[in-house]
């Protein structure tokens, strides 16, 4: 096994293309143990695309991503997330004809059948209207409900690394607050790492221990939230209209 | 540092697994499940002896099957699937783009029209001896890619998988041989009543399954299709059952029949009779048939109609909240596309001058929808390739006498016509899985014209 | 009379869109199944108003939208669209009464949206709308999106593509004409560099515009907008109110939009809706929903930093807790002190003149700061709000040294509290994680100090407080007592762990006051 003192996620001169199209221009990043990473950037600025890379797909033409040791640069996408990386994937991609249960229990599938009771009960804690709704189908909740179901199915495979697109998105802003409280709590006290992509920025910097500005493909700033949240590029391009 | 979370054993794999002895393993692995697998399929023969069967060991095919699976999954390993830079990668980088192909596809488009249109000529100038065979396999070719620009309005454009088109093609060729034979009526005059009819004919198909999705779609069209099968076998006072209909007229010319003697096309021009004569003036009949089918299709695609179907394909939900009646819009497709299999139909019942259900099976509808994915949904030119390939395809394979040279003369290659055929088609959905010509023109242009890649193209439902 | 209604039209007793409502939406039910979605909900939509529908998730807002533009047929209901001015109030009763789906009227026309499918609401009734997941015709043009929403308008020029097929001339002019809305649009929406491409390869922020612009090519008279700033980035934001004001200004649009974002909502709402459970829970202009302490139960939530430490409550507290443990604010926060004392002031009589006279002064000030649970730009709000708080003076239980005017007003019991904190100061109980300082305040002002006190807390104080703070279940799900038994013992939490480091804005670092012997060197339970 690798040392404890590199990184957990490491991704070195990625490059993602659709078709003859660049997405992605050569990104570097890392994702040390017990951290919470967020990438920000405009839409389109490659963001999601970076995340859907690092689960390989689509896969990097060129570049190396490196977990735990391990290079998952080709590997195929259910053998990254049998290493333990859940990913909660932009747009809400839940079971629609399945309940609420049922995501879940798909969300559990790869996890040895005795610590379901005890993640279950965790996810409801985290989403008690879950709970409510829990032989719902999936495709019949509200648009917030999805996303969280979406969340809470990427946890219930106790992930080690766990990669959030956009959580924020559609949802209110208690519930939001919520999420990023919930976030902050299973990264201190069970040392989840997380990575995440957010539009909302302010909330993602204060939230995250480190952060990276994407523009058009490229990282261009790297920071502490706090840092970055100080910075004015930051602040002129992310943060102005207020914040949420 | 509190990691109580992530002390779950994970299953990290020991060493690269793009290695070399990891390659060699997995090989090893796949060769075994072939000794396995193959040892009673390949390695024993049962042989019919005195008294019973004899079982007969073939050690050497059985290891040779072993070898082949174990060099092939070796290469394979090394070249594409465990490898940092996969071979099909560099292929698939020096294929030419889809805008590239875009570009010759119009050139291949005029060339095509300007050989069809001199095609009958062709053949009697350059291979007098076969031009009946060719120009008769012209006119089939014809035939299937006027069939699949009409599949191709309903499930091209408008998205709706229709697995009983052959339905209409029938009913088409039906109607034909009724009118012609109740009511004596001839060709031109029952073509339009063909289409009329086969439209009807769409319009009671398409209001069932207007609340149809995806496969209960498919299976409501399918059963459709012989439903009308059926009943055209076992109405037999009407339709004469299997027997079918026989004495069908052929078109005529302005009224000039095209048959040998007095009063013929030959006779009134004052040329010599000759029975290529009636081919190829069949041959016109389906082109220029073919030729509105495709400009009708083309101007649909670039009115408001067409754009709707399409805009029903992508998102059904999105044209409801623009006001857009998808009731409607369906029922136009389906009648539409309808109407165009009546007119091939009545031109097949003409071409023949017999016809039985036999004709019109699932196979033919399964055959039409192949050109139509074959050649890539929504594509006019895809379907006029994917029907050469296909339908030229299944009849040059009877040519295959030259096969006997290397397989031996106890090899019969129309036996293997079939299979060397779904081979070919396998291999080029694998190639190309969104068909031969994927990209989508756009109906309207501001400025550039952009062609639009399969990807973002939505295939509709039932796909 | 409602408070809500002097925001806009302080000379009219009804507000705009009662009097003139594009869309009315009656008795609104929707059930699936057992479950109710929306319950007996009543609004109007003002025309020429953006009026904001928002709640919790799931609270049936989408479900609204379904029943309005046709996609759901509501269970129970009547969905009235005017066009032309006034409510036509004897015209859309005839209309019901006929069994019809739409009329025309001197003034202009009624639909009953309840009576009609998804497409004539649309293409009649000029009622346009957006999805939440963006749903663009991804494999056509950003042009053709646009072309393929004029299709009824085009469909008659074409002459139901016969003439198109002959290629008229009729049809060609329209197309033209078509087009030039479209560009139009996209010039409004700055796609127009995009016209050509393909409508799934826009980003994000550009396929919200352009659906936005694609409903806008049906000439709609309401638009209905489906979280249109969802996940956009605050510039988009801001980009987006410009251009719904634009809509809404210049082409005279009505505009009912569901959005998550606060700042969207407010800085062009000119009335606002609040759904939970299918519920109406507040209707009036977006002052005075921001306000709504309901609304901030249920939605906005209470401890989010500036959003609710308001310095005129602070004032308040200061005031009447003068007799107590001085204490200690952070520099910056007694800066913003004296300019906020001038609305304290004003806010002050009002607030006093509805408490009951036998309050003692610290019920004065528990009174104000619940009143103004946030901020308190709209006077307006208050007389009703306090009023409220002060219909039913009733003796507090005797439990208590503080007495609450209307503690049986709340489920539960009242806790137990002290006028004073004990010897040595009060403790810092934003510590606890879920209290923040304007809780803390509030606590405060029930006689409530020492993390011990609500360690003591049994379900009926539990639940009284959290009524009373006005955010029920909240003080289980955060666990307030399991963490105040901790800190109570000097144990730390992860949480005042991070307020000590200052990690957390929302709390004040610092341990305050009575401090229990044992320190914290030792470990301290996990809550």
């Amino acid at each position: 096994m690798s040392a404890q003192n590199e990184p957990l996620l490491s991704v070195r001169g990625v490059e993602t293309y659709y078709g003859n199209i660049v997405a992605l221009r050569g990104v570097d990043m890392d994702v040390h143990r017990g951290e919470i990473v967020t990438m920000i950037g405009a839409n389109g600025a490659g963001k999601s695309t970076l995340m859907m890379t690092i689960c390989g797909d689509p896969r990097a033409r060129n570049g190396q991503i490196v977990y735990d040791g391990i290079d998952i640069t080709m590997m195929p996408t259910h053998d990254i997330v049998s290493l333990g990386i859940a990913q909660s994937p932009e747009g809400r991609r839940i079971f629609p004809r399945m309940t609420v249960m049922e995501n879940l229990q798909m969300g559990a599938a790869l996890v040895d059948p005795k610590y379901f009771d005890e993640d279950i009960a965790k996810v409801f804690k985290l989403f008690p209207r879950l709970k409510e709704r829990i032989s719902q189908r999936g495709g019949t909740l509200s648009g917030g409900e999805q996303q969280m179901l979406a969340i809470a199915r990427a946890l219930m495979s106790r992930p080690k690394l766990l990669l959030l697109d956009e959580p924020s998105l559609g949802l209110a802003p208690l519930i939001v607050k919520q999420i990023f409280d919930a976030i902050r709590e299973l990264n201190e006290k069970e040392g989840l790492t997380v990575f995440l992509v957010e539009q909302n920025a302010f909330h993602a910097l204060k939230l995250a221990h480190r952060g990276y500005v994407m523009v058009n493909g490229n990282v261009t700033m790297s920071g502490t939230g706090a840092e970055l949240l100080k910075k004015e590029e930051v602040r002129a391009a992310y943060l102005e209209g207020g914040r949420h | 540092m509190a990691t109580n979370g992530s002390n779950r054993a994970v299953a990290a794999p020991q060493n690269d697994p793009n290695s070399f002895a990891a390659s060699v393993k997995d090989a090893a692995t796949a060769g075994f499940l072939v000794a396995v697998l193959g040892f009673f399929f390949i390695g024993i023969r049962t042989d019919i002896a005195p008294g019973g069967l004899d079982l007969k060991m073939r050690w050497g095919a059985w290891i040779v099957s072993i070898l082949v699976v174990f060099v092939g999954r070796l290469l394979l390993n090394l070249f594409v699937l465990k490898t940092d830079s996969p071979i099909t990668r560099k292929i698939a980088g020096a294929m030419p783009s889809g805008s590239r192909f875009a570009g010759t596809g119009k050139w291949l488009m005029r060339a095509l029209f300007a050989f069809a249109l001199v095609l009958p000529f062709f053949f009697t100038t350059f291979f007098p001896g076969k031009d009946r065979q060719f120009i008769d396999l012209a006119i089939l070719i014809m035939t299937y890619i006027m069939l699949g620009w009409g599949l191709n309005i309903v499930v091209g454009l408008a998205g709706l998988l229709d697995l009983g088109y052959v339905a209409f093609y029938a009913v088409g060729a039906y109607s034909f041989a009724l009118l012609a034979q109740y009511l004596d009526m001839g060709f031109w005059f029952a073509l339009p009543l063909a289409g009329i009819l086969a439209a009807c004919w769409g319009i009671v198909l398409g209001f069932p399954v207007l609340r149809l999705r995806g496969d209960y779609l498919a299976i409501v069209t399918l059963a459709f299709g012989e439903i009308i099968r059926v009943v055209l076998l076992n109405w037999y006072e009407f339709t004469n059952g299997p027997d079918g209909i026989s004495g069908i007229p052929k078109p005529t010319f302005f009224g000039l029949e095209l048959k040998r003697g007095e009063g013929g096309f030959a006779d009134f021009f004052g040329i010599a009779y000759d029975p290529i004569q009636r081919f190829i003036f069949l041959y016109y009949i389906i082109f220029i048939l073919a030729l509105i089918t495709n400009f009708v299709t083309m101007r649909l695609r670039r009115l408001p109609i067409g754009r709707a179907w399409e805009a029903l394909r992508e998102d059904e939900i999105a044209c409801r909240s623009l006001g857009i009646n998808t009731r409607n819009t369906k029922l136009t497709a389906f009648s539409i596309g309808a109407m165009f299999g009546g007119f091939a139909g009545s031109f097949f019942a003409t071409r023949q001058g017999f016809i039985s259900p036999e004709s019109f099976t699932f196979l033919e509808s399964a055959i039409i929808l192949a050109i139509v994915v074959l050649g890539g949904l929504g594509s006019q030119v895809g379907v006029v390739i994917a029907s050469i390939v296909m339908i030229g395809g299944i009849e040059m394979l009877r040519n295959l006498g030259f096969l006997q040279q290397v397989f031996g003369s106890g090899f019969d290659p129309v036996q293997y016509r079939m299979l060397i055929f779904g081979l070919a088609m396998v291999l080029i959905m694998v190639w190309k899985p969104r068909g031969l010509i994927s990209t989508r023109e756009p109906s309207v242009v501001l400025k550039e014209k952009k062609r639009i890649g399969a990807d973002m193209v939505a295939q509709g439902e039932g796909h | 009379m409602d408070a809500a209604t002097t925001m806009k039209n302080s000379d009219q007793s009804t507000p705009g869109w009662d009097r003139d409502p594009v869309l009315s939406v009656e008795h609104l039910t929707m059930r699936f199944g057992g479950l109710v979605a929306v319950g007996d909900l009543s609004f109007n939509v003002g025309r020429g108003d953006i009026t904001a529908l928002i709640g919790p998730n799931g609270a049936g807002k989408t479900t609204v939208f379904n029943c309005v533009t046709g996609f759901y047929k509501p269970t129970e209901g009547r969905i009235v669209m005017r066009h032309g001015p006034g409510r036509q109030q004897d015209d859309v009763e005839t209309l019901t009464d006929s069994g019809q789906r739409w009329k025309t009227t001197g003034n202009g026309a009624v639909y009953l949206l309840e009576r009609m499918p998804d497409h004539e609401i649309s293409h009649k009734a000029k009622v346009a709308r957006t999805f939440q997941n963006i749903r663009l015709f991804g494999g056509m043009t950003v042009l053709e999106n646009l072309l393929v929403a004029q299709h009824n308008p085009l469909m008659v020029a074409s002459g139901f593509s016969i003439g198109g097929i002959l290629g008229l001339p009729s049809y060609k002019k329209a197309q033209k004409e078509a087009v030039d809305r479209a560009v139009y649009w996209l010039e409004r929406t700055h796609l127009i560099d995009r016209a050509d491409d393909p409508a799934a390869d826009l980003p994000y922020g550009a396929q919200r515009r352009l659906e936005i612009a694609r409903a806008m090519c049906t000439k709609p008279q309401l638009l209905c907008l489906d979280e249109p700033a969802a996940g956009l980035n605050p510039r988009e934001s801001a980009e987006l109110n410009e251009l719904l004001k634009y809509i809404r200004d210049e082409h005279d649009v009505s505009v009912l939009l569901i959005e998550h974002d606060m700042g969207v909502v407010m800085e062009i709402s000119d009335h606002v809706i609040v759904l939970d459970y299918g519920v109406k829970i507040s209707d009036g202009p977006a002052d005075f929903v921001k306000n709504d302490p309901k609304v901030i139960a249920a939605y906005l939530g209470v401890d989010d930093e500036a959003e609710i430490d308001m310095p005129e409550v602070r004032e308040d507290i200061e005031k009447v807790a003068g007799d107590g443990p001085a204490k200690k604010k952070p520099t910056a926060r007694s800066k913003a002190a004296p300019a906020a004392k001038k609305t304290a002031a004003k806010a002050k009589p009002s607030s006093k003149a509805s408490t009951a006279k036998t309050s003692t002064a610290r019920s004065t000030a528990t009174k104000a700061s619940s009143a103004k649970a946030s901020s308190a730009a709209s006077t307006a709000a208050k007389p009703k709000t306090a009023a409220r708080t002060a219909a039913k003076p009733k003796p507090a239980p005797a439990a208590s040294e503080v007495k609450i005017a209307n503690a049986g007003d709340y489920p539960g019991s009242q806790p137990h509290g002290t006028k004073k904190p004990r010897a040595g100061g009060a403790n810092n109980l934003t510590r606890v994680k879920g209290i923040g300082p304007a809780s803390e305040k509030k606590l405060n002002a029930l006689g409530v100090w020492h993390f011990d006190q609500i360690a003591a807390w049994k379900k009926a104080e539990v639940q009284w407080v959290g009524s009373y703070l006005a955010f029920p279940g909240r003080i289980e799900r955060e666990e307030w007592v399991k963490q105040a038994r901790v800190l109570a013992k000097g144990g730390e939490t992860e949480f005042s762990k991070r307020v000590d480091k200052g990690e957390v804005a929302s709390s004040v670092p610092g341990k305050r006051g009575a401090q229990p012997k044992k320190k914290t060197t030792g470990k301290g339970g996990k809550a």
